[in-house]
């Protein structure tokens, strides 16, 4: 399992669940999961296309993921936000089925894309994947204040002058950065799973935001480690135990979460984290 | 005359059984997904409608493992998860997408883990292809019954609950006091979605049915307020891009680059763009029994005549 080619495997798969354990953290804060599933899968569209043109797939992703997030954020302004969201995915990928049959259709690379592929990361993709990571990671710890005072409190981030559509569109800026580097390993349809399976349970579990991400990171990494572990015995898509994991650690939870609760009828846990992260920027 | 007909509708497309065939279960698609897409977008789900097209992938490429029509596959798994959804969905709109998402995620790591043994096991080679981008012209004739009777057990949900629906989702706590059932209402909802992408899924593709569920609603609610004209207007306009997009994939076999005909779902979710478009450049009507201008515009004029008057 831990052999010489496998290691590219463990570092990147490693990357990628601390980077979607950080950024799922905001996700699931700012309850914008419709917008975390289309980026990926639109993305695959220019994956499709780079592979068409000859260019580097890693270019491919990066161009269409930030333009389905400008997508996203522009066209959410007016109108509903949904429907903008899910016309925008749909747009590239319309985009992506006519690439694809330009090309010889190789089922097997598309299978790949689409459901992630561990076993096929090459030594030269370790670099520009980790210099993406640490460029998602630092531009949250830049903006980490008003991201999450307007994930939590959007009221009170707009009375203290973060500007609520600015951030969405930096935060969808981020979700294409940590697509870009994730869609290769996990594949397109599941990144989505390790980006909310995690801090939905890590959530459920604290109600302090900074322990909640950090526990968030861990268990992304943990289901990142079971699931490289569990493709390797079993011979079975990396996509699979990412998909179902993530509904386990999700569905743990809600279980934890029902179990305290019933213990203390308290302060909800929301609004315990507001009065934290209130507490905590003033 | 004939030469513009044949400029339009390449040599053979009239005779062509595929073509019947297509236009036929590509417009019964259409006609369902866009009137139960009116409901869809008007409740704000289309996030779910998205969730239950993806989650259709494991219901097709399953289906290739015990070998019963996609069709089957599509609706069972689409009806299955839109009641898990229902039994683990909260009330909150921000937990509901997440409860959704999850669903959502379990269903294609299971997808992705048929699609695998579909190529391995079964050697079933371009299940994965077929099951994610449609397979319009190649339709077994045998399907037909089986696409009628889900369009038609769609659309009568659909009509039968329009009311419920409406009122439970413009006002739930109104709706509960009147007797509804939101919640069973609701559940029924998701089902006819769920069918709706189904049938969708089997035509232009699993990943593409959102266009075709989304589109025509979001640009019929666009021209009109009225949720009944919406939902008819939708699923004529998803009729009219669905047989555009198959007119123009058979035109398109002698294109470049690969001389084999660009693919029917690519036209169909470009038509459908085109036509949203169009609609955003149509003056937006005001709520229907408002015969008094809105408050801006009297401010307007009323500037506008107090600087006539000076």
């Amino acid at each position: 399992m831990f052999a010489p080619f496998m290691m590219n495997a463990w570092i990147v798969g490693t990357m990628v669940a601390v980077v979607a354990g950080v950024v799922g953290f905001f996700v699931v804060m700012r309850g914008s999961a419709f917008a975390a599933d289309a980026v990926p899968q639109g993305a695959f569209a220019g994956a499709a296309g780079a592979s068409l043109i000859g260019v580097s797939t890693l270019l491919g992703l990066s161009v269409f993921a930030l333009a389905g997030a400008l997508g996203i954020g522009l066209l959410g302004r007016r109108g509903r936000h949904d429907v903008a969201t899910a016309l925008t995915l749909v747009a590239m990928l319309g985009l992506g089925a006519l690439f694809l049959s330009f090309t010889t259709q190789y089922s097997a690379e598309i299978f790949a894309l689409l459901f992630g592929e561990i076993l096929g990361i090459s030594a030269s993709e370790i670099l520009p994947v980790a210099l993406l990571g640490l460029l998602c990671i630092a531009v949250i710890a830049v903006a980490y204040r008003p991201l999450l005072l307007s994930s939590l409190a959007p009221e009170s981030g707009a009375a203290r002058g973060v500007r609520p559509g600015r951030i969405e569109l930096l935060f969808l800026v981020i979700l294409a950065l940590a697509t870009s580097m994730t869609l290769p390993v996990v594949g397109a349809l599941l990144i989505f799973s390790l980006m909310i399976g995690p801090p939905a349970a890590a959530r459920s579990l604290t109600a302090s935001p900074a322990r909640a991400m950090a526990l968030s990171v861990v268990i992304a990494v943990a289901l990142a480690w079971v699931a490289i572990a569990a493709s390797y015995q079993t011979d079975w898509p990396v996509g699979f135990f990412v998909g179902t994991g993530g509904a386990v650690c999700y569905a743990g939870g809600r279980l934890w979460a029902a179990r305290s609760a019933a213990r203390r009828s308290g302060r909800s846990p929301s609004g315990a984290a507001a009065a934290a992260v209130t507490a905590e920027a003033g | 005359m004939t030469a513009i007909l044949n400029a339009v509708f390449a040599p053979g497309f009239f005779g062509s059984a595929p073509v019947h065939l297509a236009l036929l279960t590509g417009g019964v698609a259409a006609f369902v997904s866009g009137a139960v897409g009116a409901f869809a977008v008007l409740r704000g789900q289309s996030y779910a409608g998205h969730a239950l097209a993806d989650i259709s992938v494991t219901g097709g490429s399953g289906s290739y493992l015990v070998g019963i029509s996609p069709l089957l596959g599509f609706a069972g798994i689409g009806v299955l998860a839109a009641a898990v959804m229902d039994m683990v969905g909260i009330r909150r709109p921000r937990g509901r997408d997440l409860a959704t998402g999850i669903v959502r995620g379990a269903g294609l790591g299971l997808a992705a883990l048929f699609l695998f043994w579909d190529t391995t096991h079964t050697s079933t080679t371009g299940a994965a292809v077929t099951v994610l981008f449609g397979s319009m012209f190649t339709l077994s004739p045998a399907v037909v019954p089986l696409v009628i009777g889900c369009a038609v057990v769609a659309l009568a949900i659909i009509v039968i609950l329009a009311r419920p629906l409406l009122l439970s989702s413009v006002s739930p706590d109104l709706a509960a006091a009147r007797g509804v059932g939101v919640r069973a209402v609701g559940l029924m909802c998701l089902i006819a979605i769920a069918l709706a992408v189904s049938l969708s899924a089997l035509t232009i593709g699993t990943i593409l049915s959102t266009a075709l569920l989304v589109g025509p609603a979001a640009t019929a609610m666009r021209l009109t307020r009225r949720p009944g004209r919406a939902a008819v207007g939708a699923a004529l306009l998803g009729v009219a891009v669905t047989w555009g997009g198959i007119v123009l994939a058979y035109d398109s076999f002698p294109w470049p680059p690969s001389h084999d005909g660009w693919p029917v779902s690519f036209f169909v979710v470009a038509l459908t763009l085109v036509c949203y478009v169009l609609a955003q450049l149509a003056p937006q009507r005001r709520p229907a029994g408002r015969a008094t201008p809105a408050p801006a515009e009297t401010g307007r004029s009323g500037a506008a005549e107090f600087r006539m008057g000076e």
